[in-house]
């Protein structure tokens, strides 16, 4: 019943939310197309779980287009939750089920749900299909909630910080589930801290701060032709590291190597970096702080 | 072979075509909520063992004054509708709330109608039980005899529980938290019970404490229920009974339903 459509899955333009006076989102603009695994990347209280819960029709917008799967979420229509899967960053479960009743009540909501010991194992809890859920430890029962999220195979997942709690092996296993949902064609909405899990999983990121959103690209894209630029580095004569930052660096490298030619002497250490996305980030949302 | 994320396969219980009917999931929700009920021994002790509890302690106290346990027997009756429903519902549904759980189902395909149904039998399921129970220990050791009028004892167990469980779950909407929850139920349920006529015969009491009892439900469903069981004064005497109750219910659905949340008031 998947309803093929060049729409992207999901589109916000100008979404804005307050909270009596606080204003958490003021203007975010973004599209997911199908397919995409995108990431929401921010600082604490940047307004991603708010982003995403809008998107999810836990909360209304104050103003905004949104839409998800060329639908409204905010009407909360059942077809839309057929079709999509919820990780929240943080929510309870029933405690006197084993995570397999658990995994098959969920099943039986969707139409066209995956098999159940499937699901189980995909999250890791083979081991843990028959133990019931309140003996389960924090990083489990965040495998549960990827379990109950996925076991409907819905086409649009949304994952909010999905690997907080999660051990370095958790970690990485849950982004390969990611990338097999990513290779069978699902969007992914995803936020996150971590750098280096944007940088693994995103096809695009979006960095938010305060409401906005800052820069939008591919994480090894992002900032080039935007505020960052090449970093140049090099040895003085003195055995200080020196860094420039430039739009050209080929202009630069030519005026500091001629410049070290005619005095006869080595550039150690030169070296020519793009910004990695870390650098990017911190340059944008530490600019903003000033 | 499939690998650990293949397309997906069909289960069994399945129906071939189309999603899953609201009635099954009602169906589905009631019985995983029964299961769980049942897997918790403290609730399950809170429903079930407190008011037969309350009747073996009041039913030794009165022990030879027949008049005391007919009083008394429906008394239990009528608290046992309110724990299972009001007490109950008040305490589930502010833990489920502050715990995400409701707000989890809130975003999948399970029709609202279908959860607050499953919830409603679930509560009707442990009445009936209650009752049950209620009745056979009145029969088997109080000599009060079989309900006269099985139909008006239906009649008004039905309309206990949908006052007692509007009201319920309207209170969950004012208990700030679940640490709290018990505080809150019980300023409710233990004056409302000992106000009500449940331990003794409301006739007796002084006048300003039987006006405020002719205000509240339980007096109501306490009369109605010792007609059916005990009495067997007709239907037709009672349905002023019927009417009280039948207005709590009113309010406390609109503020059962006005006031309910899928989440955590600080969301
Ligand atoms: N229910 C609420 N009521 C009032 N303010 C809120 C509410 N929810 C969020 N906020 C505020 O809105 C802003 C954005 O919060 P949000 O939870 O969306 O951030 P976040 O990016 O998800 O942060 P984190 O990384 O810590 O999860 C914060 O300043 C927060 O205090
Ligand atoms: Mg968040």
């Amino acid at each position: 019943m998947q309803t093929v459509s060049d729409a992207p899955a999901i589109l916000v333009r100008d979404l804005r939310k307050a909270y009596g006076s606080t204003e958490a989102l003021q203007g975010i603009d973004f599209e997911v197309a199908r397919g995409e695994v995108f990431g929401l990347l921010g600082p604490n209280g940047a307004g991603k779980t708010t982003t995403v819960e809008i998107l999810e029709g836990y909360r209304e917008r104050s103003g905004g287009i949104v839409s998800v799967l060329d639908m409204d979420p905010g009407q909360r229509p059942i077809q839309l939750r057929r079709r999509v899967g919820i990780v929240l960053q943080s929510s309870g479960m029933y405690r006197h089920l084993t995570v397999r009743e658990a995994v098959e009540h969920w099943a039986a909501l969707y139409p066209d749900p995956r098999d159940v010991d499937e699901t189980v194992a995909l999250a890791g809890l083979e081991d843990k299909a028959d133990q019931r859920t309140r003996r389960l430890s924090g990083g489990q029962l965040r495998r549960l909630d990827f379990a109950l999220a996925l076991v409907g195979d819905p086409e649009l997942v949304f994952l909010d910080e999905p690997t907080t709690g999660f051990d370095p092996a958790a970690r990485r296993s849950a982004w390969e589930t990611v990338r097999r949902l990513q290779a069978l064609g699902k969007t992914v909405l995803l936020t996150t801290h971590y750098l280096d899990e944007a940088q693994a999983l995103c096809d695009r990121v979006a960095i938010v701060k305060d409401g906005r959103v800052l820069a939008v690209g591919a994480p090894a894209q992002l900032g080039v032709g935007g505020t960052s630029r090449y970093r140049v580095s090099w040895r003085d004569g003195a055995g200080e590291l020196v860094a420039q930052e430039t739009d050209d660096p080929t202009a630069l490298l030519h005026r500091l190597t001629s410049a070290a030619l005619a005095r006869g002497e080595a550039l150690a250490d030169l070296s020519v970096t793009r910004p990695s996305l870390e650098d990017v980030y911190l340059e944008l949302t530490a600019e903003e702080a000033r | 072979m499939t690998g650990a994320l293949g397309w997906p396969r069909r289960p069994r219980w399945a129906p071939e075509t189309g999603p899953p009917g609201a009635l099954l999931l009602t169906w589905r929700q009631y019985r995983l909520e029964r299961r769980m009920f049942w897997r918790n021994p403290t609730a399950a002790f809170f429903n079930f063992l407190l008011p037969l509890l309350f009747l073996a302690l009041f039913g030794a106290i009165f022990a030879g004054s027949q008049r005391d346990l007919d009083v008394i027997v429906p008394g239990i009756a009528g608290m046992s509708v309110m724990s299972t429903t009001f007490v109950a519902l008040a305490m589930n549904v502010t833990f489920l709330r502050e715990q995400g759980i409701l707000k989890r189902l809130r975003g999948t395909p399970l029709p609202s109608g279908s959860y607050l149904g499953a919830l409603a039998l679930h509560a009707v399921t442990n009445t009936a039980l209650q009752i049950g129970l209620v009745v056979l220990a009145g029969r088997l050791f109080f000599g009060v005899g079989w309900p006269e009028e099985p139909f008006a004892l239906a009649l008004f167990t039905a309309a206990g529980v949908a006052c007692f469980a509007a009201l319920g779950v309207a209170l969950s909407h004012a208990i700030p938290n679940f640490d709290s929850a018990p505080a809150y139920v019980n300023a409710i349920f233990l004056p409302v019970v000992v106000l009500s006529g449940v331990f003794y015969d409301a006739e007796t009491a002084p006048a300003f404490l039987r006006d405020i009892a002719q205000a509240l439900p339980l007096t109501h469903l306490v009369d109605g229920l010792s007609a059916a069981m005990v009495s067997g004064s007709p239907l037709r005497d009672h349905l002023s009974d019927l009417v009280v109750i039948g207005l709590w219910a009113a309010g406390g659905a609109a503020l059962a339903v006005r006031g309910w949340a899928w989440q955590a008031r600080d969301e």
